[in-house]
């Protein structure tokens, strides 16, 4: 049981530095990338709370261990979404980020 | 401390090390590929990392799609959105505005660390009420215990979730390629090594994939896990050109990716009328009405993976009729 | 606990009637989805109205414990006022948005099944269940999950008609939307650390106001925040939501953003320990305020009528904040007032911006543009639309009677009774400000039509929208008026479960 304090911290540090990148990173695809850091620190902290609330005896606490489970997928699903939209927006404007430094003007509708 | 205790100690250190270290590549990187491979580094170390927090359930999924699909994902990605650097550097923030943001996540992160380490002590949780609940389900393995009985609520609507997203990618395809083939269509490779993969490896992967979800009531896998490795063995043929990704308005890759939340969606209306209500067993049942739920689902979530790896239509559909 | 209280069947049904409808309505397609979607959306309805009976008969909240495994090992389902208030607004304007698309996303003839038409069908039901799961949800992790079911089918009916200028706002929203609940789900991690449990009526009598709860919570509503686009995290906002097609405007601004409220609602007055939450309220409302006046006065210097209707969003969600403070102020009744003022300014909104954005959807349709500048006309072209947004007008600024004027009043009136004035004059000051943008399009919409200065193709005579449609924005902004004239007596519902009420 010594492993949850230490891989805590980590969880705490890719945390930080997935947020860190979501806000400097300036193409998309690197945002991604920071985000699954973002989200790879969130559940090593379920991971250790499992750890840390397992019986004596018998293993870890099954529940957050399937959470993570079901958050890995969902962030995956997330990651296979935001890639095509990335694809997208490259394929048809030939852009790489999302900041709006262009002037192009969203939202009006010319031409209905 | 105990000898064993010093060396796991140390060896827990230096794999948290690794992953920092990975992780910080992951965004230094000078450029999206290398990046990429940190990534897929990154999640590698993390799955020995759930290894060591006794989570071999938690490290099979990390290593299957965690790393190896959404690595997959992303570097097909990065192949395809090229150039922009001008854009990127443009847009990238000046000093001070990279100063407030470490400040920030810094901030987070440290925040973070001090109230992970205030957690009470002994630690609260479920750990002994699951574990003493799965056996008289008939399974072995607390954590899909969890995934189909206790909290199946969450995995219905995840992999429903899971058919949200196949359609939501689909739908970002041009109109006129409705219709078509899913993602870009690959040469038939003959020889190479690609070619060599493909024809040896999914009789090989469809059975290892077939029995990790088998054998996740009762021990680490199940469907996600299984899943994954059927859709990568698909990809792999799908990659060497030797199948071809069906059309997006097949029936049958439409009722194959609905399989499993539908089957579960059914099962659970069932329990209305053969045990307590909505995704309830009756106790004798359980174990075979969940092995029929996983069945559909390792189906469903190879399809979906394998999909949402080839990405939407890129091309109008062919006309035979 | 007890596995399930009488009714609480009916909350599996709400919840698992568009996930079923959704799954079968992806693999018929075509056709089938557009009525299956219609069939279900109706049933819907009929399901959201029965659980609002329930809960009112009842006048405690309905539970449901999934597979008969009570919590904290278990999920439950749980409505309870705010619960069927949110589920029967999201019904009804999922229903009015589904009548709407029946004109522009029918399967064209000859054709067997088209992008756009299966897309929209599929994500209406898929927005359904997500909303369905978002309200009824009892555990704050399947919330997680709803919250991301509810971002995927959002995003999805955002990017709908594939303009090149929508990806770049939507996937800004899409990012937004994620971090939001990465946010929010850092927050649950540090909870079941806490307390062993994610079950927010187990959390509600067991929450500390220790570091790590307050961490928790501080992370879960900034990621909420971020979601809601609350004042300064609003700038995504604006753009998703004006370059989203009408009809997915219509839910987006109506309808995914009171999601989150909903939860942010459940985390500061069930979760949190009250003293704690007092202490955070009065920031939350500062915020809010800040939305109220910046979202106003920037929506006022818009050029383009569906950034002015997205802006005003930012302004109207701030409103939904000044209820904590007020809600939590020590006396019953004023809190039960601001309370409903709350819940109500969160529904009145939903009915009134759903129809605005319908109707400046089909006013942009019927001139070919949407310059605010060059309205003219629109009043002889779609009168219907006209009215109908002048309506939706009177409720977001207030004026009575109007749903939205019941729920500021009573916002005011709390306010005035607790002493806190301040927020009353930015009531106030809100309003003034939604009245000038308001008239503005209303003004212009009224004047006549430019005859000389049109170049041949480039401004198309104004064409007159069919009558459908704009029926179906006349009749949101008339629900969103009429929710005025209801006496506040009949508002007992959205008091069921609240913790502090009288039960």
């Amino acid at each position: 049981m010594s492993g949850a304090p230490i891989f805590g911290l980590t969880g705490a540090a890719l945390v930080g530095l997935g947020l860190f990148g979501l806000l400097v990173q300036a193409a998309v695809l690197r945002k991604i990338l920071a985000f699954n850091l973002l989200g790879a620190g969130v559940f090593l902290l379920f991971g250790v709370v499992a750890q840390r609330g397992g019986t004596a005896g018998g293993g870890a606490d099954a529940v957050p261990q399937a959470m993570v489970i079901t958050g890995l997928v969902v962030a995956f699903a997330a990651t296979a979404l935001a890639v095509v939209v990335a694809l997208r927006m490259h394929q048809i404007t030939g852009a790489a980020t999302i900041s709006e430094s262009d002037g192009a003007e969203p939202g009006g509708s010319d031409a209905a | 401390m105990t000898l064993d205790g010093v060396l796991a100690g140390v060896l827990d250190g230096l794999l948290a090390a690794l992953v920092l270290a990975a992780a910080g590549w992951t965004l230094a990187a000078p450029a999206a590929f290398p990046a990429t491979i940190g990534f897929v580094g990154f999640g590698l170390l993390l799955t020995l990392a759930w290894v060591r927090l006794g989570a071999p359930d938690v490290a099979l999924t990390e290593a299957a799609i965690g790393t190896g699909a959404t690595g997959v994902i992303l570097l097909l990605a990065v192949v395809r959105l090229r150039g922009g650097e001008e854009e990127v550097s443009a847009a990238t923030p000046g000093r001070a505005l990279v100063l407030a943001a470490g400040l920030l996540a810094g901030a987070v992160g440290l925040a973070l660390a001090l109230a992970v380490l205030a957690l009470p002590d002994p630690a609260p949780g479920l750990a002994a009420e699951a574990a003493a609940r799965t056996a008289p389900l008939g399974l072995g393995n607390p954590v899909a215990a969890v995934l189909m009985v206790f909290r199946g609520l969450d995995t219905l609507l995840e992999s429903v979730v899971l058919v949200f997203t196949v359609l939501a990618v689909w739908s970002m395809a041009p109109d006129r390629h409705w219709g078509g083939r899913p993602g870009p269509e690959f040469p038939r490779q003959d020889d190479g090594p690609l070619a060599l993969l493909a024809r040896l490896l999914p009789p090989v992967g469809l059975v290892i994939g077939i029995y990790i979800a088998w054998v996740g009531t009762d021990a680490p896998g199940g469907k996600f896990q299984g899943g994954t490795i059927l859709a990568a063995m698909w990809v792999v043929a799908w990659a060497a050109g030797l199948v071809q990704a069906p059309s997006v308005a097949d029936r049958r890759v439409r009722l194959m990716l609905v399989a499993g939340p539908l089957v579960f969606v059914l099962v659970g209306l069932a329990g209305f009328g053969i045990a307590d209500g909505f995704l309830a067993y009756p106790p004798a049942l359980a174990k075979p009405l969940i092995l029929v739920i996983e069945a559909a689902m390792t189906l469903s979530v190879a399809a979906a993976l394998a999909l949402l790896i080839a990405g939407p239509p890129e091309h109008p559909p062919e006309r035979v009729t | 606990m007890s596995p399930a209280t009488p009714g609480g069947s009916l909350l599996v049904l709400a919840l698992i009637l568009p996930v079923a409808a959704m799954l079968v309505a992806f693999v018929l397609g075509g056709r089938a989805a557009e009525r299956l979607a219609l069939a279900a959306l109706g049933l819907g309805a009929l399901l959201a109205m029965l659980v609002a009976a329930a809960v009112y008969r009842a006048g405690a909240p309905l539970a449901y414990a999934v597979g008969g495994w009570a919590p904290p090992l278990g999920l439950a389902l749980r409505a309870d006022g705010v619960t069927a208030a949110m589920l029967l607004t999201a019904a009804l304007v999922l229903l009015a948005v589904a009548l709407f698309g029946r004109t522009g996303h029918a399967t064209p003839p000859g054709l067997a099944e088209a992008r756009a038409p299966f897309a929209f069908w599929c994500f209406l039901l898929a927005l359904s269940a997500a909303l369905a799961a978002a309200f009824l949800g009892g555990d704050l992790f399947n919330l997680f999950v709803a919250l991301e079911m509810l971002t995927f089918a959002a995003l999805a009916l955002a990017c709908l008609e594939g303009k090149p200028s929508q990806f770049r706002s939507e996937l800004r929203y899409l990012l937004f939307a994620l971090i939001g609940s990465v946010l929010y789900l850092l927050g649950t991690v540090l909870l079941y650390g806490g307390y062993g449990t994610l079950d927010i009526a187990l959390l509600a009598g067991r929450a500390r106001a220790d570091a790590p709860t307050l961490l928790a919570a501080a992370l879960m509503t900034a990621g909420l925040a971020a979601k809601m686009a609350l004042f300064p995290l609003h700038l995504w906002l604006p753009p998703a939501h004006a370059g989203a097609p009408p009809a997915a405007s219509a839910v987006l601004s109506g309808l995914v953003v009171k999601a989150s409220f909903v939860l942010l609602l459940r985390l500061w007055f069930w979760v949190m320990p009250p003293l704690a939450a007092a202490a955070a309220a009065p920031l939350l409302a500062a915020l809010g305020a800040a939305a109220i006046l910046a979202g106003s006065l920037v929506a006022l210097r818009q050029a383009r009528l569906k950034l002015l209707v997205a802006y005003s969003t930012v302004a109207q969600i701030g409103y939904l904040f000044l209820m904590f403070p007020l809600a939590l102020a020590g006396d019953a009744e004023v809190a039960a007032r601001a309370w409903l003022g709350g819940i109500l300014q969160a529904s009145s909104h939903a009915f009134a911006k759903a129809a605005m954005f319908l109707a400046a959807g089909l006013i942009a349709g019927a001139l070919g543009h949407d310059r605010i500048a060059a309205l003219g006309g629109a009043g002889r072209a779609v009168p219907v639309c006209v009215v109908a947004f002048g309506l939706a007008g009177l409720s977001l600024m207030g004026i009575p009677p109007s749903g939205g004027f019941t729920a500021k009043w009573l916002l005011l009136t709390s306010a005035v009774a607790t002493g806190q004035w301040w927020w009353a004059l930015v009531i106030v000051g809100g309003g003034v400000l939604t009245g000038g943008y308001v008239y503005r399009v209303l003004a212009g919409s009224l004047t006549a039509p430019p005859v000389t200065d049109a170049p041949i193709g480039d401004a198309p005579l104004p064409a007159a929208a069919s009558r459908g449609p704009q029926l179906v924005a006349l009749a949101l902004a008339l629900v969103s008026v009429g929710l005025g004239l209801l006496p506040l007596a009949s508002f007992g519902l959205v008091q069921v479960g609240r913790l502090g009420a009288a039960p």
